[in-house]
């Protein structure tokens, strides 16, 4: 921390995981890359996707945010997801049908998609 | 970029960075002068003037840890390849005007895109921000304000039916002004 400014850009920058936390605790987290890398990968649909299928299931707790470029610009869209009390799952390359599994496996059953983790994704 | 909805919704984000409290968009067709006008006016952080001489340079971002910054960049080429021009006006702590214009029927002037989509998803993602369009094709217009900030924090469900809802209403009136 050097600055007042850099300490302003790092209260915004943390402000909707403050919020949340004030907010409710027990909400996954989807969080879509849309920095101009993310964008131009083809972001705005995935997170769009996110947003139209828990509107659809009426999934309760879900938060759906976006944040800037990570500096894995090749990997873009990355989608991190984090169910309440568990390590946050990086997805790269994602795609609106990727997100309806995503929501299916993960967020509702539980089970991290393997195949499509930074950890495992080929 | 593919289109220009998707360079309206990386700037809206410089904004949103910036601190704006209000965003102002204006996207103008001007069929009979054949221009396309495209205005973002923000009332966040600005540039001050070096900064304001640099920013449409790729390499040149103010992120502590980066080392470029392509969305000014990208709007500008797009603008000036298709016989336009782009401009960066503003002062440090008055916010800042980002124009980028085109020549309407030029080839390589980006599509408008999904406009409707840009306008939900900087919605849904920054609720605190008063967002304002204004949307002018030939002899038809008609603009969309989101109203006061709403509170209730960023990407709730409970708010995503709302932001749908006005996702739609865009579509259609875009659906008008293109018809006819």
């Amino acid at each position: 921390m050097k600055s007042l400014a850099e300490l302003a850009a790092a209260r915004e920058k943390y402000k909707p995981t403050i919020a949340m936390r004030h907010d409710n605790a027990n909400a996954a987290k989807i969080v879509v890359g849309m920095g101009t890398c993310g964008i131009a990968a083809g972001a705005r649909p995935v997170y769009m996707k996110f947003v139209e299928l828990v509107n659809e299931k009426q999934l309760s707790d879900v938060i759906v945010v976006m944040s800037g470029c990570a500096g894995k610009c090749p990997l873009e869209p990355i989608v991190e997801v984090a169910l309440p009390g568990t390590e946050k799952v990086t997805y790269v390359r994602v795609t609106p049908e990727m997100a309806e599994k995503i929501v299916e496996g993960h967020i509702i059953g539980g089970k991290p998609v393997a195949e499509y983790a930074e950890a495992t994704a080929k | 970029m593919q289109d220009l909805s998707l360079h309206i919704l990386d700037l809206a984000e410089n904004s949103a960075r910036a601190g704006a409290t209000l965003l102002t968009i204006e996207l103008s067709e001007h069929t009979g002068q054949n221009r396309l006008r495209l205005q973002m006016t923000d009332n966040g952080a600005g540039m001050g003037r070096e900064t304001l001489a640099k920013a449409a340079d790729p390499f040149f971002t103010t992120k502590p840890g980066k080392t470029m910054g392509l969305g000014l960049p990208l709007l500008k080429e797009a603008a000036l390849q298709a016989g336009g021009f782009f401009s960066l006006r503003g002062e440090a702590g008055r916010g800042l005007a980002v124009t980028g214009e085109f020549q309407l029927d030029h080839l390589d002037r980006p599509p408008l895109g999904d406009l409707a989509e840009t306008i939900a998803v900087f919605r849904l993602s920054y609720p605190e921000i008063r967002l304002v369009l204004y949307r002018l094709r030939g002899e038809k217009s008609y603009s969309f304000d989101s109203g006061p900030p709403i509170s209730g924090g960023p990407g709730k469900q409970d708010r995503f039916a709302e932001v749908l809802k006005a996702r739609e209403w865009i579509r259609q009136q875009e659906e008008q002004l293109m018809g006819g």
